[in-house]
């Protein structure tokens, strides 16, 4: 229509182009109608969600979980790098030390109304406790559920890292499996070095 | 006495068919357009969603109805009935079936021209009575839209008459037994049908609401049943063009030999205005939306010059004895 409108106000045009360009325009509009008109055959490209599930990739960033390493151990340490990371600071834990001298979360809190799925505690946890699953179904009709504590939060299972155990690398002294294992007996690590020796 | 009775019944039967029509056009749109998106379109409230028009009435109900203070009240409830009144009002010399059809009136179709042009007081009164920009710049538009282009409305309709020689719309019907005025008409119908969007305010025409640029209009202020009643007046506006079109250029309920006897003449009635309100609904999906000095110059420039050649050309075919 614009275009017709154009042409009818350009005084230089003649008749002819006018009514070329009216032609035109009729034969636009039409054939727009008629592209509109062949998707009624076309499928519709709607999820019917709650019957229909879409997929979603492994990796996708939903409900967040706190795994365990393979010997069933949590791997948290509580080491509070998740909640300095939380751009909304939506997690909330306290660290404390057992007897053998493992770390762990004494309380672990998620407030799920806050959480925006950014995925960022994921990235800082030192662990890989911390973990987002393609679950995004988390509606509540109150508020206050929507809080997860610990046992809430945690898995029985080990994630996305099926083999990692931070113990079992790391050069702290503590139980595994009811085991004793000292300094120096981790896995790829040295014995320990002795500092009131005198050789380098 | 009892032949009033009669026609009371009738005409109750017509409104107690045409609103639920109407409400279940809001649907057969929504779900139309879904489809020509690639969407479903509302397809959970009941059946394929047939019931959405039903939840849709029961959320409007149970909207507040407010009048806001600042404007001007009488008129501001005023305006919606008059929408839905003079759409319902044009029904009243509708010929939908041989038997069926409340008044014969013998210038039914003048009289149809003129609730047509009453309807605009709705759109205009409105805009002025709820004193806000938006709703105001739509009513002045609304205004001018519906003077422009009912001008060539009632001429695109004059060869019509011309052909069948009456204003009587049963007998405009009945004059088309041997081939619907489509054949003759064609120019005329398309002018018909392009001012009957204008004057429904349906896209691409619906430059009173746009609701990209004037928020909605001039229905901004309204809520509740109200609005509701514009919309009721809306949906049957794009009824009554559609059925004024079935009656003018496709031979109203008549329908060709073979076919007639397969369905009473009221389905079939029914059967071509559902493919012109089909029309009106892929119009909406696919056409964008004009300028308003554009939708103006088309008007004034193209449509009135080509509804006035159709005119003259049908009365000097018909003079010539080309066309009877």
């Amino acid at each position: 229509m614009s275009k017709l409108a154009n042409k009818h106000e350009n005084k230089h045009e003649s008749k002819h182009s006018t009514l070329t360009a009216a032609i035109d325009m009729v034969v636009s509009q039409l054939r727009t109608m008629a592209l509109v008109l062949k998707h009624t055959f076309t499928k519709a490209d709607t999820v019917e969600y709650p019957e229909k599930k879409p997929y979603l990739a492994p990796r996708y960033r939903g409900r967040i979980v706190l795994t365990r390493d393979p010997d069933g151990e949590e791997r948290c340490v509580g080491c509070n790098l998740c909640a300095a990371a939380c751009p909304v600071d939506c997690i909330a834990l306290q660290q404390t030390v057992d007897a053998d001298g493992r770390k762990r979360a004494d309380f672990f809190r998620i407030n799920f109304s806050r959480c925006i799925l950014c995925g960022f505690c994921e990235e800082a946890c030192p662990t890989y406790a911390i973990q987002l699953t393609p679950d995004v179904e988390l509606a509540e009709y109150e508020r206050q559920n929507l809080v997860y504590e610990k046992q809430h939060l945690l898995i029985s299972g080990v994630g996305k890292y099926p083999d990692y155990s931070f113990y079992r690398h790391s050069g702290i002294a503590v139980d595994i499996n009811g085991e004793r294992k000292d300094k120096g007996q981790a896995q790829q690590e040295k014995p320990p070095v002795d500092i009131k020796g005198l050789m380098p | 006495m009892i032949e009033m009775i009669f026609k009371l019944i009738e005409i109750t039967v017509i409104i107690a068919l045409l609103i639920p029509i109407a409400a279940m056009l809001v649907w057969v749109e929504r779900r139309m357009i879904g489809i020509w998106q690639d969407r479903l379109g509302p397809n959970r409230v009941g059946p394929f969603g047939i019931l959405q028009s039903a939840a849709d009435l029961l959320k409007i109900l149970g909207k507040e109805d407010w009048v806001p203070p600042f404007s001007e009240r009488s008129v501001f409830i005023l305006a919606p009935v008059i929408g839905a009144v003079c759409v319902l009002m044009s029904f009243a010399v509708m010929p939908f079936s041989p038997s069926l059809g409340v008044s014969d009136l013998n210038i039914g179709l003048l009289f149809f021209l003129a609730m047509a042009s009453l309807a605009v007081y709705s759109v205009v009164l409105a805009g002025w009575a709820s004193n806000s920009k938006y709703a105001l710049l739509g009513g002045m538009r609304a205004a001018a839209q519906t003077v422009s282009y009912e001008v060539f409305m009632g001429l695109s309709v004059m060869g019509v008459v011309l052909l069948t020689g009456s204003f009587n719309l049963r007998e405009i019907v009945l004059a088309q037994q041997d081939g619907w005025l489509i054949q003759s008409q064609f120019i005329g119908f398309v002018i018909f049908l392009i001012a009957g969007i204008a004057e429904s305010h349906r896209l691409p025409f619906d430059l009173p609401e746009a609701e990209t640029e004037l928020t909605a209009g001039f229905h901004t202020e309204y809520s509740g049943l109200k609005f509701a009643l514009f919309f009721l007046g809306e949906y049957l506006g794009v009824t009554l063009i559609s059925s004024m079109a079935v009656v003018l250029f496709f031979g109203g309920w008549l329908m060709p030999e073979p076919l007639a006897s397969w369905l009473p003449p009221l389905c079939w009635f029914i059967v071509k205005v559902s493919f012109l309100i089909l029309f009106f609904i892929l119009l909406r999906t696919s056409l964008p939306r004009p300028r308003f000095d554009q939708l103006l110059s088309f008007g004034w420039k193209y449509m009135l010059p080509l509804a006035l050649f159709n005119l003259v050309a049908t009365a000097a075919l018909k003079l010539s004895g080309v066309i009877v």
